[in-house]
């Protein structure tokens, strides 16, 4: 799914600098354990996470996050936005709750990309 | 700097505007003198349209600007040589069908406003002018589109150029046993910083051009490894990490307060994170257990009051592995 199409679905709105949205998100996780995310996300994977610390972008960005997606409405302290920016990471706020956003997603077609912890 | 934010953020939501592509950005950050062709191809009004054809046929252009006594005073198009043509006049002057109504450019100005123009009129080329008026060159839409592929190519080369000389360090430099070792020095409870040093040893493993599995691997284990020295450690610590041919190996150390139940602490979901640091999603106790998952091998010691050293090793397979040369294959 194009990044594009997965802003329409989750009604988000775009927090950083300079995003493509024609990037292609493989599948989505949604986590607020910063580990569990380490451990069970696959590489091109949409995170959704309730989170808003800098803590995310680090995460995603070690575990190949494609796009992190704030859920209720959050908006982050600038520290967050910043380093999304640096590591051209694209952060993306939405209203909608973690339930609700990814049943949205899935409805669409989006494959979770939450693997086992074996 | 909050205001400024907010501005950006306004400006992407309102849908139309859309997104500033790359692409876009250059278009305000080049000038049109960076995309401009210089050694114009320039008529006198007086010049006979007949030659003039003969020009634009040697030098394949469509059009040039006309000059007199070093001045622009007009321009004539390949659409002006046909319309004499279509009349049988095509022995008269430049001056009979050149327009001298000309839009031009100046020399200083962003590659946006021609992009501007060539969109609001059906001009196909802009003389370009400097600050004096002078004329120093010509622009078409072909010139901006090279001018943009050029500085993206530019942009493109620079990560690939660190990439190329890092990916061949190892096969580079000779020596008997080569490693690399990147040190990190982690304070306590810098949330704000925190995970940069995994950050700068992923790039480091990408520039020199590991697999993406041992990179990820490693970066993974590494982010643990440094979130507890943030959240648990008395004075922090340091990472230190070594890559070799063949081999990945990570250090962590910090002098306290050490681990009391290493059994303990290596359970998944064990954890003696305070509630704030769990608030911010971490200590959930799968730290440990996430390095254990990612490495080939752990080893983690630790005395009470005295610190705790954490060791990891991943091995390189196959086509993993660095190239490196040795002395005796460099045959000197």
């Amino acid at each position: 799914m194009k990044l594009q199409e997965l802003l329409k679905l989750v009604n988000g709105v775009v927090l950083t600098d300079d995003v493509n949205l024609n990037r292609e998100v493989k599948g989505g996780c949604g986590a607020d354990l910063m580990s569990d995310v380490l451990a069970s996300i696959q590489p091109r994977a949409v995170l959704l996470t309730g989170l808003c610390n800098p803590q995310v972008v680090r995460t995603a960005q070690i575990a190949d996050v494609a796009a992190i997606v704030l859920v209720r409405g959050k908006r982050p302290p600038k520290e967050t936005i910043e380093l999304a920016n640096q590591e051209s990471i694209p952060l993306i706020s939405s209203p909608f709750g973690m339930f609700e956003l990814c049943g949205h997603l899935y409805k669409a077609g989006l494959p979770s990309l939450e693997n086992d912890i074996k | 700097m909050a205001k400024d934010i907010l501005k950006k953020v306004k400006k992407i939501t309102d849908g139309a505007a859309g997104v500033i592509s790359r692409v876009e950005e250059l278009a305000y950050e080049l000038k049109i003198e960076e995309v401009m062709k210089r050694d114009v191809q320039t008529v006198s009004p007086d010049m006979r349209l007949q030659d003039v054809l003969d020009m634009f046929r040697e030098k394949r252009i469509s059009g040039a600007p006309v000059v007199s006594d070093g001045r622009l005073t007009g321009i004539i198009s390949i659409e002006d040589l046909i319309r004499s043509l279509r009349k049988g006049d095509i022995e008269s002057p430049v001056a009979k069908y050149s327009s001298s109504q000309v839009i031009t450019i100046k020399s200083f100005d962003p590659v946006v406003e021609a992009l501007k123009v060539f969109s609001h009129t059906s001009v196909g080329r802009l003389p370009v002018l400097d600050e004096t008026d002078k004329l120093v060159g010509i622009i078409t839409k072909g010139n901006i589109t090279s001018g943009i592929l050029r500085a993206l190519e530019s942009d493109y080369q620079l990560e690939e150029v660190r990439r190329y000389r890092a990916s061949h360090l190892f096969e580079d430099i000779v020596s008997d046993r080569t490693s690399l070792i990147l040190r990190y020095t982690i304070n306590p409870r810098d949330f704000i910083h925190g995970g940069a040093a995994s950050t700068y040893i992923k790039r480091a493993l990408v520039r020199l051009g590991a697999n993406p599995q041992i990179v990820r691997r490693c970066a993974i284990a590494v982010y643990e490894a440094e979130m507890n020295l943030i959240i648990h450690t008395t004075n922090g610590g340091t990472i230190r990490v070594e890559i070799e041919p063949h081999m990945i190996s990570i250090r962590t150390s910090d002098d306290g307060p050490g681990i009391t139940d290493i059994e303990q602490a290596m359970q998944p979901g064990y954890s003696t994170a305070p509630e704030e640091i769990r608030e911010m999603g971490f200590g959930a106790g799968m730290g440990l257990k996430n390095i254990e998952r990612c490495v080939d091998e752990i080893l983690l010691k630790s005395t009470p009051g005295k610190g705790t050293r954490l060791d990891l090793k991943i091995q390189l397979q196959a086509e993993d592995i660095f190239k490196e040369t040795r002395p005796t294959e460099q045959g000197t």
